[in-house]
């Protein structure tokens, strides 16, 4: 199940555990990342809490956690090398595996078309 | 934030939006912060290529003395400036900066003499200011020309000269910060070889209605790609180059921000005209004796990029703050990110490790000599 946020993330569901990136709209509008912080490993997030942070030549921005959960295992690849997260957003370039801590919640986020028309 | 309507147009406007460009509100103008290439790779273009930048908010003051002699302009503007003018030779450009009261920095600008009158490029956001500043004082002794509508465009970059020389040839016998009025296609331009990238290039002063002609013509050339603001700043951050507002503003002095270079002989203690600009107690003094900080470079040990407005500690953790990061970001060309900022004048040594707030984590950070890239100018 692929789901979206406002924030301009995806997540794919499965089971318990969603695996979140940051979708090519948002990759695009970032520009060239040039710096990656990751979450801890074990560390409990609420929804919209912040879980990262990137950074273009230009500015840093936040990733927020899209649901509440526990990181189970980041991307250390986009943390060596961040311009992953611009050539393979929806695959590669994800972050972060989040431990749900309520499955059900995934509900109440967008689905593809439901992100597409809001991003025109 | 500016909304959009209330924004001013550079000549440039229709050309930026054809070309793709993402747009924003800076110092009143709707300017392009990059095209479709990107800060990243815009930036690395001007370095190998050429870049052509659209600087037409910039403002271009003119300044003639009523006597008609030129240097009775030139020691006229001495009055509010402690930069040499009045020893500029005819064609030729150098850095000034605006003084107050206090020893601290109203803007800083270009100026040139060019042989019958002055021409000043000064800051976009402080040009009414500026104006008004030029007015009050030499207003008695010369006629003051403010061209806020005239076009500006920089055209940097390794391929430049090349790239201009193929429209005027007079462009390449010219040397850093020559200046002179030369036919680009058959208009005149006051073209100085100047910029703020730390590579070598032009900056082409243009008729308003003739500007968006003229950028069509180079970037037709396959060597020229159009820049945006932002690689700008990455440009100018790598080259060491102060952003007016950020790195030096009305509290900091020419010394504190490591200008002294900026600020002849002639116009210090013991020169021919020593002094007698805004301020000049303090700067002076503070030639003798020294400023109590410093702006120097500062180098991130890791790959986090350490921004404007940072705190800087001497520890990793505790203490008070000892200084500020004024500019930073990633340097395309350096590989990684880079800063400058103010710090004690115990701690400006190169090497010394201070420590910069970021995400409530002390990062380490190098106090690193200035320019990150090594300029290119064509002395």
């Amino acid at each position: 199940m692929l789901k979206f946020t406002e924030d301009h993330e995806w997540l794919k569901i499965e089971g318990d555990v969603a695996t979140v990136g940051i979708t090519e709209h948002a990759a695009e509008q970032l520009g060239d990342l040039v710096f990656v912080e990751l979450p801890e490993v074990g560390a409990k997030l609420e929804k919209g809490g912040e879980a990262s942070t990137v950074e273009s030549v230009k500015a840093a921005s936040d990733v927020y956690c899209p649901l509440a959960g526990e990181i189970t295992e980041v991307n250390q690849a986009i943390a060596d090398d961040p311009s992953l997260v611009n050539s393979d957003p929806t695959g590669a370039g994800w972050f972060f595996k989040l431990k749900l801590d309520d499955a059900n919640s995934a509900n109440e986020l967008m689905d593809e078309a439901a992100y597409k028309s809001m991003i025109g | 934030m500016d909304t959009t309507a209330d924004l001013l147009k550079t000549p440039l406007h229709s050309l930026h939006l054809e070309l793709g460009a993402r747009m924003a509100g800076f110092a009143g103008y709707d300017m392009p912060i990059q095209y479709k290439m990107g800060v990243m790779q815009e930036h690395l273009h001007t370095r190998a290529n050429a870049g052509l930048f659209d600087v037409s908010h910039m403002g271009q003051i003119l300044i003639r003395a009523k006597s008609g002699d030129v240097r009775d302009a030139a020691l006229a503007l001495e009055k509010i400036t402690p930069v040499d003018v009045a020893d500029l030779k005819p064609g030729r450009q150098r850095y000034g900066l605006f003084t107050n009261e206090k020893g601290g920095l109203e803007d800083d600008f270009m100026v040139a003499n060019r042989g019958d009158h002055l021409y000043l490029v000064v800051n976009a956001a402080c040009k009414h200011d500026d104006l008004k500043r030029i007015k009050a004082a030499l207003s008695e002794t010369c006629e003051i020309e403010a061209q806020f509508g005239r076009g500006l465009i920089a055209l940097q970059g390794p391929a430049a000269e090349n790239v201009l020389s193929s429209y005027a040839p007079e462009a390449e016998d010219m040397l850093f910060m020559d200046v002179a009025e030369i036919d680009i296609a058959g208009v005149p331009a006051v073209v100085s070889r100047s910029g703020y990238t730390g590579e070598d290039g032009y900056e082409i002063s243009l008729p308003a209605e003739e500007t968006d002609r003229i950028a069509r013509l180079l970037l037709d050339d396959d060597h020229v790609a159009p820049i945006g603001l932002g690689a700008r700043d990455s440009l100018r951050l790598e080259a060491g180059l102060c952003l007016y507002g950020n790195d030096i503003d009305e509290t900091t002095t020419p010394v504190e921000a490591n200008l002294k270079w900026a600020i002849q002989k002639v116009r210090r203690t013991g020169g021919a005209r020593e002094g007698g600009f805004p301020g000049a107690d303090t700067i002076l003094g503070q030639f003798e004796n020294g400023a109590s900080r410093l702006r120097v470079g500062l180098q991130p040990a890791g790959k986090a990029p350490v921004r404007a407005g940072a705190q800087l500690f001497e520890s990793d953790s505790g203490g008070a703050a000892i200084g500020t990061v004024t500019s930073g970001g990633f340097g395309p060309s350096a590989g990684g990110p880079v800063a400058m900022g103010y710090v004690p004048a115990t701690l400006a040594t190169p090497g010394t490790t201070v420590f910069a707030e970021v995400r409530s984590k002390r990062l380490e950070l190098a106090v690193a000599a200035l320019p990150f890239v090594p300029s290119t100018y064509k002395r």
